[in-house]
């Protein structure tokens, strides 16, 4: 799968998901229907491209599309 | 006079221990008679609201944070943990006040110089307030805002040669005690293997895509000074294989009151003349030991290397010359399931460069986690669920007498049919010929 499918078919499915905006890495990996350790690639690299961004507690890591959900507003570097 | 007051927390200065209370207070006084003329890049009084808002949780018994955020360096799913206030209004010292983990020297010890650095930037920008150290064992920087965070990272990453350490759902900073550096009882360079397996993994401590916390601690020796038993998924704990050195000499100098046991530790109270039968050999677990005619024996086959007669007795006795590690997994704190100590997966492996002995058993532990790992499972907990059996097959250690504690502890051992000579088919006829219906 190259990068720009991960990204399309990611995208289409986290922006089904009515009421959700985080989620964890290993819901990534199943979208993509690939191993974690090979979808890690493909998803950092979303990051780094700035589609999705990471969302942390301090002790637990999420995933969500950028600028989605309430957090977002939050952060909105006032 | 202080911005807020704050009867409650006065009261935890009361107490007989040194109190962060007073410690904050000092802080505050500090920022706002800035002597040094700093450029605070934060509100000069973020102490006296992180006070302000304290207080008011206790008055309404709930807190005031918001916990967690998308915050962050570039490139970065660790290292920075968001917190916010929920009442900035009466609080705009700590409307934001975000915690950054600094990955700590190894065997956390480092120069004077290092540390006013640390601090010089921290006071600069942020508020001053540090934790040495966090659990994990990193420098903690508490409280700054989101515009400060990629300026501190530059500054550290450019000017100090530092990174930032793990949080969330990554590979967290690993952890070491002093090593061969500084204590002879260290049967491998934890501080190399730390460096080096903190380097290998960057990408697992920056980029997080655990099911959870994955913790590595290193310890040089049984005495188990960083706890890696105790709460790392991989604990890395020094051994040796063959007979601990015995110097007779220095033994009948310890019988005879010329050396003090404990290295002269416990020498506040007189405990009376050293008694090498009492102290010593009746404190073996394994009664692996013998003192006769002024001579002590050690059955090496029964010795569990717990580390106690060589504790009382440094200069007699030794650690082995055949040393290693022991590789113990699955430890974890008890949010789910009660607190677990790590259980022993590798008896004794070398440790040495390039360790790729060691990188095999970590990457093929991680490929069974982050597939079958539930969402916030630690290994520990997987191990439960799925069982020792599986953790052997995943990293094609073969089960040895070392991994039961005791005989027939699980009788839970599952054959497969391969495993079976002829299978699980038989022969009825020929089995009815012994055995009736």
């Amino acid at each position: 799968m190259d990068q720009a499918e991960a990204n399309e078919k990611i995208v289409e499915a986290l922006q089904k998901k009515k009421g959700k905006t985080k989620f964890y890495f290993n819901d990534l990996a199943k979208i993509l229907d690939m191993k974690p350790r090979v979808a890690k690639k493909l998803i950092n690299k979303m990051v780094e491209d700035q589609i999705l961004e990471y969302w942390s507690s301090g002790s637990t890591s999420l995933y969500g599309l950028k600028g989605a959900g309430k957090q977002a507003a939050a952060d909105g570097e006032e | 006079m202080a911005k807020h007051k704050t009867p409650l927390l006065d009261q935890l200065e009361t107490g007989p221990w040194p109190s962060f209370v007073s410690d904050i207070k000092r802080q505050a006084e500090f920022r706002k008679a800035n002597q040094d003329k700093i450029d605070y890049q934060i509100p000069v009084d973020v102490c006296e609201d992180l006070l302000g808002v304290l207080e008011l949780s206790f008055v309404h018994r709930r807190t005031h944070w918001k916990h967690g955020g998308i915050v962050g360096v570039f490139g970065y799913g660790g290292g920075v943990i968001g917190r916010y206030c929920d009442q900035p209004e009466m609080f705009p010292g700590v409307a934001h006040f975000h915690t950054l983990r600094v990955n700590q020297p190894g065997g956390k010890f480092y120069t004077t110089e290092y540390l006013r650095q640390l601090c010089d930037l921290w006071d600069f920008r942020g508020s001053g307030i540090t934790n040495m150290h966090g659990s994990t064992g990193d420098i903690i920087f508490l409280g700054t805002q989101t515009d400060q965070l990629e300026e501190i990272f530059y500054e550290l990453t450019h000017t100090l040669n530092q990174d930032l350490g793990g949080s969330g759902s990554n590979l967290r900073t690993p952890s070491d005690c002093i090593g061969q550096a500084r204590c002879e009882w260290s049967c491998y360079d934890t501080q190399a293997l730390c460096y080096d397996l903190t380097q290998e993994y960057q990408d697992e401590l920056h980029r997080p895509a655990f099911p959870y916390k994955f913790k590595f601690k290193f310890d040089g020796c049984p005495n188990c000074c960083v706890a890696s038993i105790a709460r790392a998924d991989i604990s890395f704990v020094g051994t040796w294989k063959d007979d601990i050195r015995i110097d007779q000499e220095a033994v009948a100098a310890y019988v005879g009151g010329e050396f003090p046991p404990n290295g002269g530790a416990h020498a506040g109270r007189d405990w009376g003349p050293f008694d090498i039968r009492k102290e010593v050999i009746d404190l073996c677990p394994t009664e692996c030991m013998r003192y006769e005619d002024g001579k002590l024996e050690i059955n090496t086959p029964e010795c569990t290397r717990c580390m106690h007669c060589i504790n009382v007795m440094p200069r007699a006795l030794r650690v082995g010359d055949d040393r290693g590690c022991s590789l113990l997994v699955g430890a974890k704190a008890p949010i789910l399931d009660g607190a677990q100590m790590s259980t022993l997966l590798v008896p004794f492996i070398k440790v040495e460069e390039p360790y790729d002995e060691i990188k095999e058993v970590i990457e093929n532990i991680w490929d069974w986690w982050m597939e079958e790992g539930k969402n916030r499972e630690r290994l520990g907990e997987l191990m439960k669920r799925q069982g020792m059996q599986k953790l052997l097959e995943v990293t094609g250690i073969k089960a040895d007498a070392r991994h039961v504690q005791e005989p027939r502890t699980n009788p839970y051992i599952f054959w497969k049919e391969e495993e079976v000579e002829g299978g699980f088919d038989r022969d009825i006829n020929e089995f009815r010929k012994y055995h009736q219906r």
